[in-house]
């Protein structure tokens, strides 16, 4: 029996073509107005235009590390605009898109690559988690939430974010399987990469990842993850479906990671440029792109006004970033703990008296 | 409104209170419900308060915390149990990378108010993994509180403090201790404050310093010495993390000694943190080494051979001895 890991197969939703053609999918219809196309054109143009900047701030020594999310941006806006208020995110150290979509200040994410915060920003506020990092850590985390949500009868859902090499941990399995017996509003968006790191997908699954939901009791879909419409169409979908009280539902987003895992990273020792290339082909903006143009939805002053957008932005946070300002040692000792803790005040006390020190020496 | 209970009744009759006070409050964790938990200890609590509070969870340690963690971030209060001290650590990354820095991560923005419970320490006969004193690895982690009733009365109590608190606690009971009787008067208000320790039995000579299955052990040992005509004061340690350092130094300052005895390995052990504390407070004052009476380097062995691992009376007062002797 073949065995489809590594193509997009028959199964796999897609409602706008690499050549910017729109398709119908009559399980998954999506009505989208002219506005919402720009919008959502828009929102991919300029989370590419942050990762960008971001990937160039690292190289200059502005940022410790970036992971891009380069060639993953239809998967991650389409399912960020699938998101509404009262919906919670979890996201990897990878959805700079789904934060965009979440109203989250990109120097923000960027702070965390800088050093300047291990968060940055509310979850409560925005419906978007901090990052995690260990891999697979915020499944359960999410699925927690998405309990409590049941408990206080919300009519929201949460959505939890992860990748293909994710998919082996123990924790996102068991989250399935809590999602699945307490039928939690919980929606596992998985943007299968092909990589996780230098692996690739073959050492994590024989099976196409959205086929393992069915295992666990609910139902698994395949969509093209450099699609927007499609992953904003089923997200839609599968969101509304737990916050109905259907329970959970797993997305598989076939996408392609375009560039390395992180800035650290050399992709050049494990993969091959001509499949880089072949997705090139894929692109998730230039299709947009092209359905706008071909259906005269925008004209020149579209596009020049969000280069103009995009160049402001970038501006802003190369300005921004450079102006952060460093955290307060005072703050990592009164954030360790919500309460009084005698020993944190202790050594506070005492790193204090060693600092004024210093002060002392260094007086005129 | 005094009666007499069991610790695993006083805990059982806390964790009701904290039901009944505070409606976010749910329980989590394997066989709690029904059963009533495998040492009984939530017995009754899902009958009175629903499949909703009181949940019986997948056989899945590390998505009990983790879920916890998402409730908490939803606004809940869990207190989940981990059945035996040796499956926590199953759990072990959701504790250490999660739980425990989520408030500072966030800059305060988010707090973790889960208790996680779990029996621990040998002495009932178990197989592997079910005889384990892992609470050096909780205290040694910033960002949880980690605390440990020896008695009924500050079971009652305690439970409820580690509830109420706006940080993560790690709550060890004592299992050999579960049987443990005393009059607990569940009504009262705790007589001290969570982080508290307490001189449990006053002394001159030599200060012996122990928490949770050890205290009633160290009690006996002190009355034993007693018949000898020496005088050991025993301070129950009750939080491990933070310590009440302050009821230690005191004590020592006034007995010049200082024995720490737990059942967990003394290398790296929670002794070995009072010991270094005391050597640096009480220099001046001490008239021998603080020793250390605990667990040998080895893995918790076969249960025929626990009686040689655990400290008895006999090895706290081989140590107290040799305190004196110095």
């Amino acid at each position: 029996m073949a065995i489809p890991t590594h193509a997009v197969d028959d199964t796999c939703v897609q409602l706008l073509t690499p050549e910017g053609e729109r398709v119908a999918n009559a399980d998954f219809p999506l009505d989208v107005s002219d506005d919402e196309l720009r919008a959502l054109y828009r929102d991919l143009v300029l989370v590419r235009r942050v990762d960008a900047e971001a990937t160039a701030l690292q190289r200059q020594g502005e940022l410790g590390l970036w992971a891009q999310v380069l060639g993953q941006e239809a998967a991650q806006v389409g399912a960020g605009r699938a998101l509404v208020s009262g919906d919670m995110a979890f996201p990897t150290y990878r959805e700079h898109g789904v934060a965009w979509c979440r109203g989250v200040d990109p120097l923000a994410v960027l702070g965390l690559f800088r050093g300047t915060t291990n968060g940055g920003w509310s979850p409560e506020e925005h419906g978007f988690a901090h990052y995690t990092i260990v891999i697979g850590d915020q499944c359960p985390q999410a699925v927690g939430y998405a309990m409590g949500m049941q408990h206080d009868a919300a009519e929201n859902a949460a959505m939890v974010f992860f990748g293909d090499g994710a998919s082996s941990q123990g924790d996102v399995n068991e989250s399935f399987i809590w999602a699945s017996v307490f039928n939690a509003p919980v929606v596992f968006f998985c943007q299968n990469n092909q990589w996780a790191i230098s692996e690739p997908l073959e050492r994590q699954t024989r099976i196409p990842l959205f086929q393992r939901a069915w295992g666990f009791g609910f139902p698994g879909v395949r969509v093209d993850g450099n699609d927007v419409l499609a992953c904003l169409a089923v997200s839609r979908q599968m969101l509304q479906r737990a916050r109905e009280g259907a329970g959970p539902a797993l997305i598989e987003a076939f996408t392609y990671r375009m560039g390395a895992h992180t800035t650290s990273d050399d992709p050049t020792r494990y993969r091959l440029d001509t499949d880089v290339e072949a997705w090139r082909l894929r692109d998730p903006l230039e299709r947009v792109r092209s359905f706008l143009h071909k259906q005269q939805l925008v004209d020149d002053a579209f596009f020049a006004e969000l280069d103009d957008e995009s160049e402001q932005l970038a501006l802003s946070l190369r300005d921004g970033l450079r102006a952060l300002p460093d955290p307060s040692i005072d703050d990592l000792f009164a954030n360790a703990y919500a309460e009084p803790h005698s020993l944190v005040e202790r050594q506070h006390d005492e790193f204090a008296r060693y600092l004024a020190g210093f002060a002392i020496e260094n007086a005129p | 409104m005094t009666e007499t209970l069991t610790m695993g009744r006083a805990i059982n009759q806390g964790l009701r209170c904290a039901l009944e006070r505070d409606p976010k409050t749910l329980l989590m964790g394997e066989d709690i419900g029904r059963l009533g938990g495998v040492f009984r200890v939530t017995d009754g609590l899902q009958k009175d308060f629903g499949e909703q509070r009181v949940i019986d969870t997948p056989l899945a340690e590390s998505s009990i915390l983790g879920a916890a963690i998402g409730l908490a971030m939803r606004g809940y209060r869990p207190v989940v149990e981990i059945q035996f001290d040796g499956l926590v650590y199953v759990a072990f990354d959701q504790i250490v990378s999660q739980l425990a820095k989520m408030h500072a991560r966030s800059a305060g923005r988010v707090r973790m108010p889960v208790t996680v419970r779990h029996p621990y320490g040998g002495g009932i006969g178990a197989v592997e993994h079910h005889s384990e004193s892992p609470e050096a690895y909780f205290a040694h982690t910033a960002g949880l509180r980690v605390v440990t009733p020896s008695n009924p009365v500050d079971a009652f109590h305690l439970v409820q403090q580690a509830i109420a608190s706006d940080d993560p606690v790690v709550f060890l009971e004592p299992k050999r201790r579960y049987w443990d009787k005393a009059e607990v008067d569940v009504g009262s208000a705790p007589g001290l404050p969570m982080g508290s320790a307490r001189v449990v039995r006053s002394g001159t000579d030599v200060t012996l310093v122990s928490y949770g299955p050890m205290v009633r052990t160290c009690l006996e040992a002190a009355a034993a010495a007693e018949g000898d005509g020496t005088s050991i004061e025993v301070v129950d340690l009750r939080s491990l993390a933070p310590l009440d350092l302050k009821t230690v130094i005191d004590s020592v300052r006034r007995t010049g000694r200082c024995v720490v005895a737990h059942e967990a390995s003394v290398f790296l052990g929670m002794s070995a943190e009072v010991a270094a504390s005391v050597t640096e407070e009480c220099f001046y004052e001490l008239e021998s080494p603080v020793l250390r009476v605990g667990g040998f380097h080895t893995p918790y062995p076969p249960s025929r051979l626990e009686h040689h691992y655990l400290p008895d009376l006999d090895r706290v007062l081989d140590a107290v001895d040799r305190s004196l002797a110095y």
